[in-house]
C-alpha cells in the first residue's frame, strides 16, 4: 500500500521493459515531457526507470543471466576437464598470464564456435554456407516447439506432463507406419502421416488424463510409466516383419516415402523443413486456445483451482481429459517431426533422442506461455545446432549443450538465486514463479 | 495418491467390493493360464534345476499338467474371493492366486523351449533377481528417505548415475575401493544436495527440479565422460571392484545359499539397510518425527521438531544412499559407460510407489521387478514367443494399475512434495 505513495511506483511503470526501451531509444526528453503533467508526483525519467528495470529481477533480466551463469558453469567444466590446460594451473602463481591465456583461448574458441555453428558464420563464402547455421538450428527448433507447447499447456490446466517423451514416441511410430504403409497421393501421404502423428500422441496422452479424471491417479507417475512402456514398444516394434528394413539386420525400419515427407525450405544441401512453419502455426493455435477460446478459459480456471472450477459448472473431468489429449497429440506431432522432417527418414530405438525431456526444460524456460515457448525453443535448438560445431570443431563433447540447457532452467527456476547472485533489485511484478509446488 | 482436486470414486461398498474386482480378475488369469497355457504347454518335463546349469536335483513337472494344474489354482484364488472372503485372508489368496498364475506361465514356457533346454537353472534365477533388483533398492530407499520427510524425489536416476561416476573417476584414481565407495556416496549427495537447496530453500517445484536434475546429471557425467574417460580409459575408468564374500554355513543353503549369500558388499549393504531404515522409520525418534514431517510439518514444526533441517539432512543422506547404489555397478560390475542406468531410477520410483513408500514394501517390489526382467532375459535365451520388450515393460504397467487404485489403494504421505513456509 505505502508502494503507492512512492515516486515511481510499480503500478504506474510501463508495461514492458520493451515499451520503455523504444521510448527512451525515441527521445528521452520528449517523453519526458509528456509524461509530466500525467504524473504530477515527482518521477524519474522513463530513460533512468529503463536503466534501473534493466538491473532488476523481471523476466528477460533474469532470463539473461541465467544464461550467463550457465556458460560461466560450463566454462569451468571445459576447464577441469582439459589436461593441458589444467596442466598450466599447476604453476599459476609463478606465470598466472598462461593459465588465463590457455582457459581464455579454449573457452571463447568452443563459445565462438557454438556461435557459428547456430547463429551466422562469418567465414562462410556462399550463401548456403551462411545460411547454414540458421537452418540448423530451425531444424532443431521444430520438434521442440511442439513438445514444449505440449508441457506447456498441460502445465496451464494444472498438469504436469512429463510423457511429453512418450507421447512422442508413439506419434513417431504411427507417422512413420503411415508413412511407409500407406500409398498414398504426395500431399495427401503427408497430411496423413502428420494426422497419424498427431493421434499417436493423443492416444498416450489419453491414457494419464482419463485416469487422473476418473480414478485421481498421479499424472506425473502414469506419464513417467508410460514413457518406458512406448520405449519398450518402439524397440519391439521395429524388428517386426513389415516394419523393419528388410535389407538390414540391425534394428532400423524401412524408410518412409518421399510422398509423406516435410518439403525443405531452402532447397537441397538445407535441412531446414516445414516442420518451423508448423511450429509457428501451431504456437498460434496454442495461444489462441489458451487466451480467446472457452476451452481455454475452462482449462485456466481448472488450473488456477480445480475446485472453484467445479464450483463455477466446469467439469473438471472432461478438462483434465481434453488437456492431456491435446498436450499428447503436440508431442505427437513434434515426434512424427523426427521422420517426416530432414533428421531421419526410419525408426531407430533413439529416433526422437530426447525432445519430450528438452520439451519440459523449454517450456519451463518460456513461462509456459505459448511465445515464450517459442523463444525458448529457438534458444535450445540453436544449442544444439551449434553444440554440434563445438563438438566437431573444438572437440568439447555435445553433452555440455544438456549441462547447459539443465543449468539454464535451474537457474530461471530459482530466481531469488539469480537476484542474489548479481544483487538485481526487486521485480515490478511477481512474474516469474514457475513454481506449481502440489506434491503427488 | 488421493488428490483432493479430483473427485475421486467413493470406494464401492455394494456388491461389487474390491475383493470382489480382483477375484473377478483372477478368474479371467485363472481360465487364461488353464486354458491357452495348458494348451500351448508340451507333455515335456518342465525341470526347475536347484543349480546353476541343468544337471543336480530338480522340482519336476509334466508341462501340460503342471500349467493346467497352477491354471486351475488361480481359478479357485479367484473363486475364492468372488465368494465371501475376510478382509485378513485378501493379501495371502491374492499372492497364492498370482503366484500360481506365474507358475503356469513357467510350465508353459520352459516346457515349450528346444529341446535339450527344458530346464530353468534356479539360482541363475534368484541370483540375477538380486543382481538387478539391486539398484532399484538403493534407488527406492533413497525415495522412501525423501518422500517420508516430505520431498519428491524424481532424481533417483541422477543420483545413481552420479554415484555411478564419481565411484568410477575416484576408484580409478586412487585404485580403492573404498575411496570410490565414498566417492560414490559424495557424488549421490551432491545431486541430492541441489534437490535440497532448491526445493527447501528456493521452493522449486520438486517433481521440475527431479527431472531437471536428472538432466543435469546425464550432462555432466556424459561430458566429463567423454572428456576425461573415453581419453584415458586406463587412468580414469578402470576402478578396482569388490570380490564376493561367502558367508559360511549360510551359503550351503539350496538355492538361496550361493544366490544370496556368495554375494558382494553391495548385495549385504542392501538387505541391511532395508532392515536399518525399517526400524529407524518406525520405530526410533528419528523416524516419528520424519514421518510426522512428511504428513503435517506445521504440527511438527509446533512440538518442536526442525522442520527444515530434517528434510535437509534426510535429503542428502538419500542421495548417497543412491549414489552407494550406483556404484554397484562401476565398482562391482561394469565400468562406466554413459547413462549406465538407463531408467532404473525411474524404474525405482516405481518400485516406491508400488511399494507404497514404505522400506519393505520396496523391497518387495524391487524384487519383483528385478524377477521381471530376469525372467525377459531367460526367456530370450530359451527363444521364446514372449518378447522380452513386454515383460520388461511389466513394472510400469504394474505401477500404473496401483497408482490406478485397481490393486489397491496407494497414499503418499500428506505434505511430500509441499514446501514448508514457516509462518
Amino acid at each position: 500500500m505505502t508502494d503507492n505513495l512512492q515516486p515511481g511506483s510499480p503500478d504506474k511503470e510501463p508495461a514492458s521493459e520493451e515499451q520503455a526501451a523504444q521510448v527512451t531509444l525515441g527521445n528521452t526528453e520528449q517523453a519526458e515531457a509528456a509524461t509530466t503533467p500525467t504524473a504530477p508526483h515527482q518521477r524519474p525519467t522513463l530513460g533512468r526507470l529503463f536503466l534501473e528495470n534493466l538491473w532488476a529481477a523481471n523476466t528477460f533480466t533474469v532470463t539473461l543471466l541465467s544464461l550467463v551463469l550457465a556458460m560461466v558453469v560450463g566454462a569451468v567444466l571445459m576447464i577441469i576437464s582439459d589436461p593441458d590446460v589444467l596442466a598450466t594451473y599447476a604453476y599459476i602463481t609463478a606465470r598466472p598470464s598462461d593459465a588465463i591465456n590457455a582457459s581464455w583461448t579454449l573457452v571463447s574458441e568452443a563459445y565462438a564456435n557454438l556461435f557459428k555453428g547456430s547463429v551466422f558464420d562469418p567465414g562462410a563464402t556462399t550463401l548456403t554456407a551462411a545460411l547454414s547455421p540458421i537452418s540448423e538450428t530451425l531444424t532443431y527448433t521444430a520438434p521442440l516447439v511442439f513438445t514444449g507447447l505440449s508441457v506447456a499447456l498441460a502445465f496451464r490446466g494444472g498438469l504436469f506432463n512429463i510423457g511429453a517423451q512418450g507421447q512422442a514416441i508413439m506419434g513417431v511410430i504411427l507417422a512413420a507406419l503411415a508413412g511407409f504403409l500407406l500409398p498414398l497421393p504426395p500431399v495427401v501421404h503427408l497430411l496423413v502421416a502428420v494426422l497419424a502423428g498427431a493421434l499417436g500422441g493423443a492416444v498416450w496422452g489419453f491414457i494419464p488424463g482419463i485416469l487422473k479424471a476418473r480414478t485421481g491417479a498421479h499424472e506425473v507417475i502414469n506419464t513417467i510409466m508410460l514413457n518406458y512402456i512406448a520405449v519398450y514398444f518402439l524397440t519391439w516394434l521395429i524388428v517386426q516383419k513389415g516394419v523393419q528394413d528388410p535389407n538390414r539386420t540391425d534394428a532400423i525400419s524401412r524408410p518412409v516415402d518421399a510422398s509423406a515427407q516435410l518439403p525443405r525450405l531452402f532447397g537441397e544441401p538445407l535441412r531446414a523443413h516445414g516442420g518451423i512453419l508448423l511450429a509457428v502455426l501451431a504456437t498460434w493455435a496454442v495461444a489462441w486456445l489458451l487466451n480467446r477460446s472457452t476451452l481455454g478459459f475452462e482449462l485456466r480456471a481448472v488450473g488456477a483451482n480445480p475446485d472453484a472450477a467445479r464450483t463455477a459448472g466446469i467439469s473438471v473431468t472432461r478438462t483434465y481429459v481434453l488437456i492431456m489429449v491435446f498436450a499428447g497429440a503436440l508431442a505427437g506431432l513434434g515426434g512424427s517431426q523426427m521422420v517426416l522432417g530432414t533428421t531421419a527418414a526410419a525408426l531407430t530405438p533413439l529416433v526422437i533422442a530426447q525432445i519430450g525431456f528438452d520439451g519440459i526444460l523449454v517450456a519451463l524456460l518460456g513461462r509456459v506461455k505459448p511465445w515464450g515457448v517459442a523463444m525458448a525453443a529457438l534458444l535450445f535448438g540453436a544449442l544444439q545446432a551449434g553444440g554440434n560445431r563445438m563438438q566437431s570443431y573444438s572437440g568439447i563433447s555435445l553433452e555440455l549443450v544438456t549441462v547447459l540447457q539443465a543449468l539454464i532452467v535451474i537457474f530461471i527456476a530459482a530466481p531469488a538465486l539469480v537476484k542474489a547472485i548479481f544483487q538485481l533489485r526487486a521485480a515490478r511484478a511477481a512474474r516469474l514463479q514457475t513454481s506449481l509446488a502440489k506434491g503427488w | 495418491m488421493a488428490v483432493p482436486d479430483v473427485a475421486v470414486a467413493a470406494v464401492d461398498e455394494g456388491y461389487w467390493t474390491r475383493t470382489r474386482k480382483v477375484g473377478l480378475v483372477l478368474l479371467a488369469l485363472g481360465l487364461l493360464a488353464t486354458v491357452l497355457f495348458g494348451a500351448l504347454a508340451t507333455g515335456e518335463q518342465a525341470r526347475f534345476t536347484l543349480s546353476e546349469n541343468a544337471a543336480g536335483a530338480a522340482l519336476e513337472v509334466n508341462g501340460t499338467v503342471g500349467a493346467i494344474l497352477f491354471g486351475l489354482i488361480t481359478l479357485a484364488a479367484g473363486a475364492v474371493m468372488l465368494a465371501r472372503l475376510p478382509k485378513r485372508w485378501f493379501i495371502p489368496v491374492l499372492a497364492v492366486g498370482l503366484v500360481a498364475f506365474v507358475l503356469s506361465f513357467l510350465c508353459w514356457q520352459v516346457s515349450a523351449a528346444p529341446d535339450g533346454q527344458n530346464f530353468m537353472p534356479l539360482v541363475n534365477i534368484v541370483r540375477g533377481t538380486f543382481l538387478l533388483a539391486l539398484p532399484l533398492i538403493f534407488g527406492s530407499l533413497a525415495g522412501v528417505l525423501c518422500e517420508r520427510s516430505g520431498v519428491v524425489n524424481v532424481a533417483i536416476e541422477g543420483q545413481l548415475l552420479m554415484g555411478a561416476f564419481s565411484g568410477a573417476l575416484f576408484g580409478s584414481i586412487s585404485g580403492s575401493v573404498w575411496v570410490g565407495l565414498v566417492a560414490a556416496a559424495i557424488g549421490g549427495s551432491f545431486i541430492s544436495l541441489l534437490l535440497a537447496v532448491f526445493s527447501i530453500k528456493y521452493l522449486v517445484d520438486q517433481v521440475v527440479m527431479g527431472i531437471v536434475l536428472n538432466l543435469l546429471a546425464l550432462g555432466i557425467t556424459g561430458f566429463l565422460y567423454e572428456r576425461l574417460m573415453q581419453t584415458n580409459a586406463e587412468r580414469y575408468n578402470s576402478a578396482p571392484r569388490f570380490s564376493n564374500w561367502e558367508i559360511p554355513l549360510l551359503s550351503d543353503i539350496p538355492v538361496l545359499g550361493p544366490a544370496l549369500f556368495r554375494g558382494n558388499i553391495f548385495l549385504y549393504l542392501a538387505l541391511v539397510l532395508v532392515l536399518v531404515i525399517h526400524i529407524a522409520l518406525f520405530r526410533t525418534r528419528w523416524g516419528l518425527r520424519t514421518r510426522s514431517v512428511g504428513e503435517h510439518p506445521t504440527a511438527a514444526d509446533t512440538l518442536g521438531v526442525k522442520v527444515l533441517g530434517l528434510r535437509y539432512r534426510n535429503v542428502i543422506m538419500a542421495g548417497a544412499i543412491a549414489g552407494i547404489g550406483g556404484a554397484s555397478y562401476t565398482l562391482a560390475l561394469f565400468s562406466f559407460t554413459k547413462n549406465m542406468i538407463g531408467g532404473k531410477g525411474f524404474i525405482a520410483l516405481a518400485a516406491l510407489i508400488f511399494g507404497r513408500w514404505s522400506p519393505t514394501g520396496a523391497l518387495l517390489a524391487a524384487l519383483f521387478f528385478g524377477f521381471a526382467d530376469q525372467l525377459a532375459t531367460y526367456l530370450g535365451a530359451i527363444n521364446s514367443v514372449i518378447p522380452g520388450q513386454f515383460l520388461a515393460m511389466l513394472p510400469y504397467l504394474a505401477t500404473i494399475l496401483a497408482v490406478a487404485g485397481l490393486v489397491g489403494r496407494v497414499r503418499a504421505p500428506a505434505a511430500d512434495g509441499k514446501p514448508y513456509i514457516k509462518g
